[in-house]
Order: structure tokens, then sequence, then C-alpha cells
């Protein structure tokens, strides 16, 4: 059941990445160009989603526990560090670059093309990456 | 500014079932959809159950849209050509989410929407990021 729930709530989101316009790599970049050709439609996309998710959270918060048994997850504690920070502005700067981001790299490597392979294996590199520094920090400290 | 109602309408619909399917993911399955989150726990080997929900996801997630545009066709598509511009790109996404511990997803749709102070701190940020280096890439040094 988990599975299945995953796999449908997977498809989903592609669906709503590929029909918002999100895996268009232009569209994401008209976003960032707020000198230049501004294309609002980010914001509809990143309002559209939040939607259901603050019905959800409400929810959420009043069962404690999702349909399938599990607690929900609790709200991580609130540390505003380097990683994220620095994480964040590393993501933004590649984010600019290709007007990928994860989620519409994924869902478009079917019609991307050698681009999108080359970003989405550059993505994973990236991950593996720093899951290496992360354990080298761990070992060192 | 270009902004045609139908682009829009499309955004919000389009925003509407991705929010749908954070909302059934964490209802159900008490998980936070987040696309770097999943794709790094598969990768820092997650094990289990987790990991066949986990591939079950990212099997939907590039399956279906794919599926979608083969039977009606495919969409409007920008890929940059320059394949070490796209590759420094991708590293730069894929070790920045990790690190920040979320995406656009995970800290800007799943974070924000419980009004979680890192997520609203980490967006601000990648936008900001963004904003600017799209501006220094394209207007001022003409390299994408």
């Amino acid at each position: 059941m988990r599975a299945l729930v995953a796999m449908f709530s997977g498809s989903l989101f592609g669906l709503g990445l590929l029909v918002s316009g999100m895996t268009d790599t232009a569209k994401v970049q008209g976003w960032l160009d707020v000198t230049g050709a501004w294309d609002p439609t980010l914001a509809f996309v990143l309002g559209g989603a939040i939607l259901p998710m603050l019905v959800a959270w409400r929810v959420a918060a009043r069962r404690k526990v999702a349909v399938l048994g599990d607690a929900i997850p609790a709200l991580p504690e609130q540390v505003i560090d380097g990683k994220l920070l620095g994480g964040s502005a590393l993501f933004g700067i590649g984010w600019a670059l290709a007007g990928f981001c994860p989620g519409p790299a994924l869902a478009s490597l079917g019609w991307s093309g050698i681009g999108g392979s080359v970003f989405v294996l550059a993505m994973v590199g990236g991950m593996i990456a720093y899951q290496l520094v992360q354990r080298r920090v761990a070992v060192a400290a | 500014m270009i902004l045609n109602p139908h682009d829009w309408m499309l955004g919000l619909i389009g925003g509407l079932m991705i929010g749908g399917a954070a909302a059934v993911l964490l209802l159900v399955n008490a998980r936070i959809m987040g696309a770097s989150g999943v794709l790094g726990s598969v990768l820092d080997g997650a094990g289990g159950n987790v990991l066949r929900e986990q591939l079950l996801f990212l099997g939907g997630l590039i399956a279906v849209p794919a599926l979608a545009v083969a039977v009606v066709g495919a969409p409007a598509t920008h890929v940059s050509g320059d394949l070490p511009m796209l590759a420094l790109a991708g590293v730069l996404v894929g070790f920045g989410t990790r690190a920040a511990n979320g995406c656009t997803s995970g800290h800007g749709v799943c974070g924000m929407s419980r009004f979680s102070l890192r997520s609203i701190v980490a967006t601000g940020v990648y936008l900001a990021a963004g904003m600017v280096t799209f501006y220094l890439a394209r207007h001022v040094m003409g390299a994408i």
C-alpha cells in the first residue's frame, strides 16, 4: 500500500510539473530574469502547490498519525547554519545556470535529451560528493 | 513581463497537482515530498521498505510524465546545449540541495506551508542566489 501511494504521489507530482510548465527550463529562467522578460508563472505554481499543503499540515497537526499508522514527521530543529545558507546558495546558482531544480529535471528525463541526462547525472554526482565530504568530516570530528 | 492567462492557469492547476501529491504522501505515508530528499536517501543507501517506496516514487515521477508526453506530444523545452555548463549546474544543485537538506519541493512547497523558518530562509536564499546568478550570467557575461 505504501509503495502504491508513493508511486501515485510521484506520478501526480511529475504530471503537475509537466502541466505547470516547470519542466521547461526557459519558464524557470524567465522567473529568475527579474531585470529582463520576467515570467511570473512559477509564483502561481508555488502558490498553487502550497494551498493543499496548508490544509494537509492542519489535518496532520490534528491527527498526529498518518493513515497508514506512521507518526507525522516532527518539525526539524530550526537551525539556521552555514550548511543551510551555503547549500541553498549553491543550489540557487545551479538552478539559474540550467533552469532545472531536482523535481523537473527528473520528471523531464524522458524528453529532455542529452542535456537533461547530463544534468541529472551531474546532480547525482553532486549528491554523492556531499555524502563523501560529510563522512570525511564525521571521521575527522 | 510575459504572462498570458493560459500560462498562469496551467501554472496554478499544475501547482495544485504538485501540492495534492505532497498532501497524499504526507497524510497517508507520513513522508515529506522532496525530490532531492528522495533521490538523496536512495543514494545514501536507504534500505528495505523505504528504498522500495522511494524507488517507486521516482519511477512514477520519471515514467508517467514521459508516457503522457509520448501520448500528447513533447512540450516546449529549452535545455541548454552547453553540456559542461549543465554538468556544473547539476553538481551545484546536487551538492547544494543535500547540504541544505531540501530543494524547491521539500523546502519551497512542504516546508514553507508549515511555516518552517529553515525552509523560508532556504527558499529566500536560493531564489536570491538564482536571480543574481541569472542576471550576471545572462545580462552581464552573456554566458547562458
